[in-house]
């Protein structure tokens, strides 16, 4: 395969960023408390060199960590109705919406691309806490589909990483309808024999842990990322108990069956690219083949609480 | 009979009506029937405008009420020859979701649904129609059987939600739903689905993602309780009236989404003021659905149910 036209041809995403750096260059580390400088952090993909907590990524960040070079094309999504329901609580929907679209730079809360991942052509979705606690609505549900379309017409493999509080309730049923939407998805991909790999980051709960998160051929998690349906809290008040330690944590989950394997970030390239390979009948990749890391993205900016379901 | 906050003014009228006929019981010669009967008209007119303007809310409360029609009988009232099937085969036998083989209208076919209860032991047996993990994976045992059998399947809707509980997280409730959901959208057989009280959230898409889907008047379907919903957006659970009027929940509004096919009449004063009439109601309406689908290929029902659900909230939606 000849690198340069490889090299030429995508969109070169990874050499501007919309984000101004923030005045604080120190990020705390959620889990122990150790301050880290936000270019060490980034050279580390946003994962704590003390205690190995791996942080929320925002989406372009993600794609670039994940693909050769940090080089990939955007794949168009199409756009759905914006606030079907006209919803409102204390704030409008469509000015949360204008919010979060000013403070990101996205549109919603999933961006899908295709790039290489050692040389393995990969479509890939990634799903951005960031953007309302990355809750599942409409537009959502038109990036999974737009993801398998691709990549079912392009005959590549869909990589998905999901962070989210759940379905969106500012789209009301809208946001629910996505379930059986994306489940859709998940069927397309399946009849054309391409793998589906999932990967879940923290946190993944609610409508879409119950659907297209819990869907693939292979189930993959980071270390200690949250996965679940209920809110713990609600299930504390349901039973009255305190619930053990790591509970609905990826170990956890892995120890109860529910997934094949909890990756360290800095091994999620290799593995996803060796597991690919074999399911796709190619041969192994060459050790020579994995770029070197991508340079370090801006800082991260931290997510917006919780918008979404329990 | 249960009155809600918003009947007040009725059961004022209604006891009253019901305390002159007890008077006149124990007195001999003393005819009230008149007056009674001028009550009864006076509660008929009330009923009727309560229910005529139901907000959201209250519809929640009518799609909860605990003398509302529930899943056993449905099946008792519009199928013969029921026949529960029990258990996920892998580790026990949900209660919260009830199934089998059955007849309607002579056809066999495959009914499941949720089963609330209708006494505190019933309840508690049913765990309030929130299904574990156990009920989906036997829907999507049962699913499988019918569609193997070329029997459609029914199903009937009424949950408030799945069971948040740590079995239930730790046996793979979320995956259980999915499965269910992508087991419903694999049927070569006619799924028709009818939402006869809550259809809460996942636990309802599970069995919910069908050719044709239709709700009782005053039954509800939502992503979240309305109080959830209230205490995560309004930060404050008593904002729940907000919460439902916002959610867009109710079988009018769904149908005016596209979400819904059919909206399916409720007796005067709702389902639980003549459940028989409720019944029967639905009965007629699911022998349309199949009407409807009878004749389609298995190929022709999988791409209908799959281009119904891939073309939702892209057209129809007045912004
Ligand atoms: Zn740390």
């Amino acid at each position: 395969m000849n690198w340069i036209t490889n090299y030429v041809r995508p969109k070169i995403n990874s050499l501007f960023s919309r984000r101004e750096v923030p005045e604080n260059l120190w990020t705390k580390c959620p889990e122990c408390g150790t301050m880290l400088f936000h270019r060490e952090l980034a050279a580390n993909l946003n994962v704590c060199s003390a205690c190995d907590h791996h942080m929320t990524m925002g989406a372009r960040e993600r794609m670039m960590s994940l693909f050769d070079g940090g080089i990939f094309s955007e794949i168009k999504v199409p756009d759905p109705v914006v606030d079907p329901l006209g919803f409102r609580d204390q704030k409008k929907y469509s000015d949360r919406m204008k919010a979060a679209q000013k403070a990101s730079g996205a549109k919603d809360a999933m961006l899908v691309a295709e790039g290489e991942i050692a040389r393995t052509p990969v479509v890939a979705a990634v799903q951005d806490f960031s953007f309302m606690a990355g809750s599942m609505g409409m537009y959502v549900g038109n990036a999974i589909i737009a993801a398998a379309e691709h990549a079912v017409k392009t005959k590549k493999p869909l990589v998905l990483f999901s962070a989210s509080g759940g379905a969106r309730m500012q789209e009301g049923m809208l946001s629910l309808m996505q379930m059986p939407r994306t489940t859709v998805a998940v069927q397309l991909l399946k009849e054309a024999g391409l793998p589906y790999i999932m990967v879940l980051t923290h946190p993944t709960t609610g409508g879409v842990t119950a659907s297209y998160a819990m869907l693939g051929d292979i189930q993959i998690a980071e270390p200690n990322a949250q996965i679940g349906f209920a809110g713990a809290r609600v299930i504390e008040q349901t039973i009255r108990e305190k619930l053990p330690e790591g509970f609905q944590r990826a170990e956890y989950l892995l120890d109860h069956g529910m997934l094949d394997r909890v990756v360290h970030r800095k091994n999620l390239r290799e593995e996803l690219a060796t597991m690919i390979r074999m399911l796709m009948s190619l041969p192994p990749p060459i050790k020579g083949d994995l770029a070197p890391p991508p340079p370090p993205p801006e800082p991260e900016v931290l997510p917006t609480p919780a918008e979404s379901e329990g | 009979m249960n009155y809600l906050d918003f009947e007040k003014p009725l059961s004022e009228i209604e006891g009253k009506a019901e305390e002159l006929r007890a008077l006149a019981r124990t007195t001999s010669g003393m005819d009230v029937s008149k007056e009674a009967e001028a009550l009864d008209r006076k509660a008929e007119t009330a009923l009727r405008d309560l229910y005529k303007n139901l907000t959201a809310w209250q519809k929640c409360q009518v799609a909860r009420h605990p003398d509302r029609p529930h899943c056993k009988d449905y099946i008792d009232g519009l199928f013969t020859e029921y026949t529960t099937l029990a258990g996920d085969r892998a580790f026990a036998d949900d209660h919260s979701v009830m199934g089998g083989l059955a007849r309607f209208n002579d056809r066999p076919v495959m009914v499941i649904g949720h089963e609330k209860g209708n006494d505190t032991k019933s309840r508690i047996e049913r765990n309030f129609g929130m299904a574990r993990p156990e009920g989906y994976r036997k829907a999507i045992r049962l699913m499988d059987l019918a569609d193997r059998f070329r029997l459609p399947v029914i199903t009937l809707v009424d949950t408030p939600g799945a069971y948040p509980g740590k079995g239930a997280e730790e046996r793979g409730q979320a995956e259980a739903i999915a499965r269910s959901t992508e087991k419903c959208l694999s049927l070569g057989v006619p799924l028709i689905s009818v939402v006869i009280g809550e259809g809460g959230s996942g636990g309802a898409v599970a069995f919910a993602t069908a050719n044709r889907v239709a709700m009782l008047e005053h039954s509800i379907y939502s992503v979240i309780s309305p109080e959830g919903c209230a205490s995560i957006l309004w930060k404050d659970a008593e904002k729940m009236r907000e919460a439902a009027e916002a959610l867009r929940l109710t079988a009018q509004d769904l149908a005016k989404l596209g979400i819904i096919d059919k909206i399916v009449p409720e007796p005067v004063g709702g389902a639980q003021r003549a459940p028989k009439d409720a019944i029967e109601a639905v009965g007629k309406a699911i022998e349309s659905l199949l009407g409807e689908l009878s004749g389609k290929s298995r190929a022709e029902l999988l791409a209908d149910r799959r281009r119904k659900y891939l073309e939702m909230g892209s057209k129809g939606l007045a912004a």
